[in-house]
């Protein structure tokens, strides 16, 4: 889900763009803003790609009859935010929510400013720009009707779609004064009034549903999957299954008898770094999508595997484990960590190891593409539009003017859709095609054997303690392939984004802490899925906690406390060898390290779980906590073990300080859902490679969570914040505590400690 | 030739007769309400009704559906406010939405058999249909409150 701008601003992405000379909103005439705008805090926004827009000219229209249409610019893959970003803007608009409509910005960055759905940044990004959006078109409507009316502007006041004269009681509508309002200039940054927090409508209230909530419970929401044109050609393609590999031979003369198939076509693959290049291989393109698989069964394509041929996950597993048995990269060095663990009364080692995800999304990737007269468009679930058009333009030598993307709904995303593979392979068979529009639809095995996957990873860590049980020596070595390997050929090392995901920025008060970062190679697609590097760093590290108060005899809450220490800004960048720290893209200044809100959402779910409360035979609490995408989560996990080593969830417990909540009704979903993600990568998550080929092909052999084996209830405890307080990501940081939770729980609950990931059959008795 | 109704239409269809009744309604009706997610009835996402019982339209080929009755979720209800439709919206049950009308298919039969299933009841119903955002619990709290009209 985190895209990792530093990266693909230098790999991909064009630079800034220099003039904004954006064409105007949807009814009116253009007007520029300038970008700089007076926050109240400053984030990374400005640094993406194409920065942010607050213009409301952009992003707001009224209608003659009232309603006000507000433009998402983000992609809604299940996190709300193409409903809490408008949200936003009407709330500061003073507009009525239920004559507000929202249409779906197609991928224009130089419009539109930065437009990836990656790294739990929608709202923290957007919440101040689109404020002021809405707060600057309120205040062109107030000045429309006091001309109108000849008063002074102190006179009128906006109201629930009014503005209203106050002294008289006289009203004028949204929709008469749009025309007037339109023809205003948009208020300079620092003349914006902002609205008292205490007015606010919607904001932090949580009362807003999801815009597409009708639509999604009738069958009328249109995701990628369900685009229908005239002519529209279905496609499904026959892919190499390593990794790197091509297309030797095929039968294309027996798939063309298969009726309903129009057309055999081979799609070039991009030697490796192919970044979002398609993997290439054989598509069969006809007049529905079961003809289309029909023909892909009648292929038999025989394939050169190319240099991965013998990848092979358990002996990758044990290579990446002994790597980290031994000194690597140096990466945070506090102190003297060697000496110290030396010289400690005791030492503590554990090694963890977490296995290849795939995203698995229910909408597996999906796009359809028509080429006419020149100009090539696109529907599709990305979570990058911007970045897609680019990809587009450049595939076939367009000018990107000439590409648009349309934004469908996306059925899932956690990453997975932030890589436009599939909509280029879209690209190449509508050519292939005269133009004509052509859907490609990946199988489900499709997703899970050609994926982008999340990284495989072996941890150890070393904990030195002195005579009287307290941690005086840290040294955790990290073992994982780089998403940088998609990008650029021989990288080996985590990246800086990757080890500041709960690597470098763990924020314990130990003198002597070392991190090191040991060299492994990419085999396969490594790619973003959802909270990325922090699901095996943080693992690591909340499982270590629990397996120290065990080895020290302390309740594991109280150990946590003690490691994290005093409340105070653990800044990483005091160690010489934390180099590009890495703090999500975003200001240090104004999302430090702070534990005294890491403390705090501890001590918040000990007391919201009873923590230490009496629990039946074989049952047992597990905690964690872990700072990512700047929030701050921590979570009591109650398991229990059957005789068998079946594991049932019956309660868990989540805190969450993210800053303000702009919208706590979709931040629970967010964590509701993080549990039940959670419990399916700890449980079952794992994929496998033999002779460089996924062993997982469906739902059966690649489990998910069903809704018998998920927690009945996670409980969600949000800690209130004033506006004041940056809002921070909420899509992945619920993800990341929850496997070493569930797995201290169970350690808690049976005395069995899980190191390897899935938990799988490791309890069975 | 094989003749179905479809929400309360009578189609023909004389293509390949092993198509599974998912392709059919996507591909040829455009009846897209009804999801892929799996292609061997694992998911749910694709979740129909075949004279009243749920079923995985993914698995189904036409010639299986010959003279039979065929509800998809466009045609659940004329106005979309079918009790479960509505328990659905009132409780914001879905995050990305993809799998729900699966969901809401598979409550909706359950609901005809079962007016007032217990908790384990709704987990054996809906143990086919898997939603990866992760709504279970509101899935499991909607169910229950179009059950009871809440």
């Amino acid at each position: 889900m985190t895209s990792v701008h530093t990266v693909i601003e230098n790999v991909s992405r064009r630079g800034f763009l220099k003039g904004i000379l954006a064409t105007g909103g949807l009814v009116v005439a253009a007007q520029f803003v300038p970008a700089r705008t007076a926050f109240a805090y400053a984030t990374g926004a400005d640094k993406m790609p194409h920065g942010v827009r607050s213009d409301p000219h952009l992003f707001v229209s009224i209608a003659p009859d009232g309603t006000v249409t507000i433009v998402a610019i983000r992609s809604e893959m299940g996190t709300g935010s193409r409903t809490s970003l408008p949200m936003i803007v009407a709330d500061e608009l003073e507009a009525d929510w239920s004559r507000v409509r929202v249409v779906q910005a197609p991928g224009d960055e130089e419009k539109y400013g930065n437009q990836d759905t990656d790294g739990s940044r929608s709202l923290r990004h957007h919440i101040q720009p689109m404020r002021q959006c809405g707060a600057a078109a309120r205040q062109m409507l107030e000045a429309a009707a006091a001309s109108r009316w000849g008063v002074g502007l102190a006179e009128v006041q906006a109201q629930n779609h009014e503005i209203v004269h106050k002294s008289s009681g006289r009203k004028l509508g949204y929709g008469e004064l749009a025309a007037a309002a339109s023809a205003l200039p948009t208020p300079p940054a620092d003349q914006i009034k902002l609205k008292d927090p205490s007015a606010f409508c919607y904001i932090g209230k949580g009362t807003t549903p999801i815009v597409d909530l009708f639509d999604i419970t009738t069958g009328r929401a249109t995701y990628g999957i369900d685009a229908k044109l005239p002519g529209m050609k279905y496609a499904v393609v026959a892919r190499p299954p390593v990794f790197g590999g091509k297309a030797v031979s095929f039968d294309a003369a027996a798939a063309m008898k298969v009726p309903g198939v129009e057309k055999v076509v081979t799609i070039e693959g991009t030697p490796a770094p192919a970044k979002f290049q398609p993997l290439g291989g054989v598509a069969v393109i006809a007049r529905n999508t079961w003809a289309a698989i029909k023909g892909r069964e009648a292929l038999n394509p025989t394939w050169d595997d190319g240099p991965n041929a013998s990848y092979d996950s358990v002996a990758f597993k044990a290579q990446i484990e002994e790597t980290a048995r031994r000194p690597g990269k140096v990466v945070r060095n506090d102190g003297d960590a060697e000496k110290a663990l030396v010289s400690a009364a005791k030492v503590v080692s554990a090694e963890y190891y977490i296995p290849h995800l795939a995203h698995a999304t229910m909408e597996p990737p999906s796009a359809t593409v028509r080429i006419a007269d020149g100009k090539c468009e696109a529907w599709a679930c990305v979570q990058s539009p911007g970045g897609t058009r680019e990809e587009l333009a450049k595939k076939l030598g367009l000018k990107e003017e000439d590409v648009t993307v349309h934004v469908t709904l996306l059925g899932g995303g956690f990453g997975r859709k932030s890589k436009c593979d599939f909509v280029l392979e879209a690209a190449v068979l509508s050519k292939a095609m005269g133009g004509a529009p052509v859907k490609v639809i990946w199988t489900r095995e499709d997703d899970l054997q050609n994926a982008y996957y999340h990284t495989v990873s072996a941890e150890r860590i070393d904990a030195g303690l002195d005579a009287n049980g307290k941690v005086i020596a840290w040294r955790h070595r990290s073992v994982a392939p780089t998403i940088l390997s998609i990008f650029k050929p021989d990288q080996t090392h985590e990246a800086p984004f990757e080890l500041g995901m709960g690597l470098v920025d763990v924020p314990f008060d130990i003198p002597n802490l070392r991190c090191e970062n040991g060299e492994a190679e990419a085999h396969t697609r490594i790619g973003w899925f959802r909270s990325v590097y922090n699901i095996p760093h943080g693992f690591a590290v909340q499982s270590f906690v629990a397996e120290l108060a065990k080895a020290t005899e302390r309740d594991p809450k109280e150990m946590l406390l003690a490691l994290i220490g005093p409340p105070r800004i653990v800044d990483p960048r005091k160690s010489p060898e934390v180099t590009d720290y890495w703090n999500y893209g975003d200001p240090f200044e104004t999302y430090p390290i702070d534990t005294a809100r890491l403390r705090r959402v501890v001590e918040l779910v000990a007391e919201k779980a009873d923590w230490g409360r009496k629990l039946p035979p074989r049952h047992g609490l597990g905690i964690a906590v872990h700072r990512s995408f700047l929030t701050y989560v921590a979570t009591v996990v109650e398991a229990a073990v059957d005789e068998k080593g079946h594991v049932t969830v019956p309660r868990v417990d989540t805190a969450i300080d993210c800053g303000f909540a702009a919208n706590p009704e979709r931040i629970r979903s967010q964590i509701e859902g993080a549990a039940v993600m959670g419990m399916a990568l700890a449980l079952y998550g794992e994929i496998t490679f033999k002779k460089g080929r996924v062993e997982q092909s469906n739902y059966d052999s690649y489990r998910v969570l069903r809704i018998d084996e998920s927690p009945p209830v996670t409980d969600v405890h949000i800690v209130p914040a004033s506006i004041d307080v940056p809002s921070s990501g909420v899509g992945e940081p619920g993800l990341p505590p929850f496997a070493p939770a569930l797995c201290n729980a169970i350690f808690a609950a049976t005395g069995k400690r899980i190191r390897r990931l899935p938990i799988s059959d490791q309890l069975a008795a | 030739m094989v003749k179905l109704q479809v929400n309360g239409q009578t189609q023909s269809f004389d293509g390949d007769p092993s198509m599974p009744l998912l392709w059919y309604l996507r591909d040829q009706l455009g009846l897209t309400g009804t999801k892929y997610g799996c292609g061997v009835a694992l998911c749910g996402a694709c979740t129909v009704h075949i004279d009243g019982q749920a079923t995985r339209s993914c698995a189904t080929a036409v010639s299986d559906v010959a003279g039979r009755s065929v509800t998809t979720i466009e045609g659940l209800d004329h106005d979309g406010n079918h009790p479960v439709q509505r328990a659905w919206r009132a409780l914001n049950v879905p995050q990305c939405g993809y799998c729900q009308a699966g969901q809401i298919m598979q409550a909706a039969a359950l609901l005809v058999t079962n007016k007032n299933p217990s908790e384990a009841d709704i987990n054996d119903a809906m143990s086919g249909n898997i939603c990866r955002c992760g709504c279970y619990q509101r899935i499991t709290a909607a169910v229950k409150a179009a059950a009871t009209g809440a």
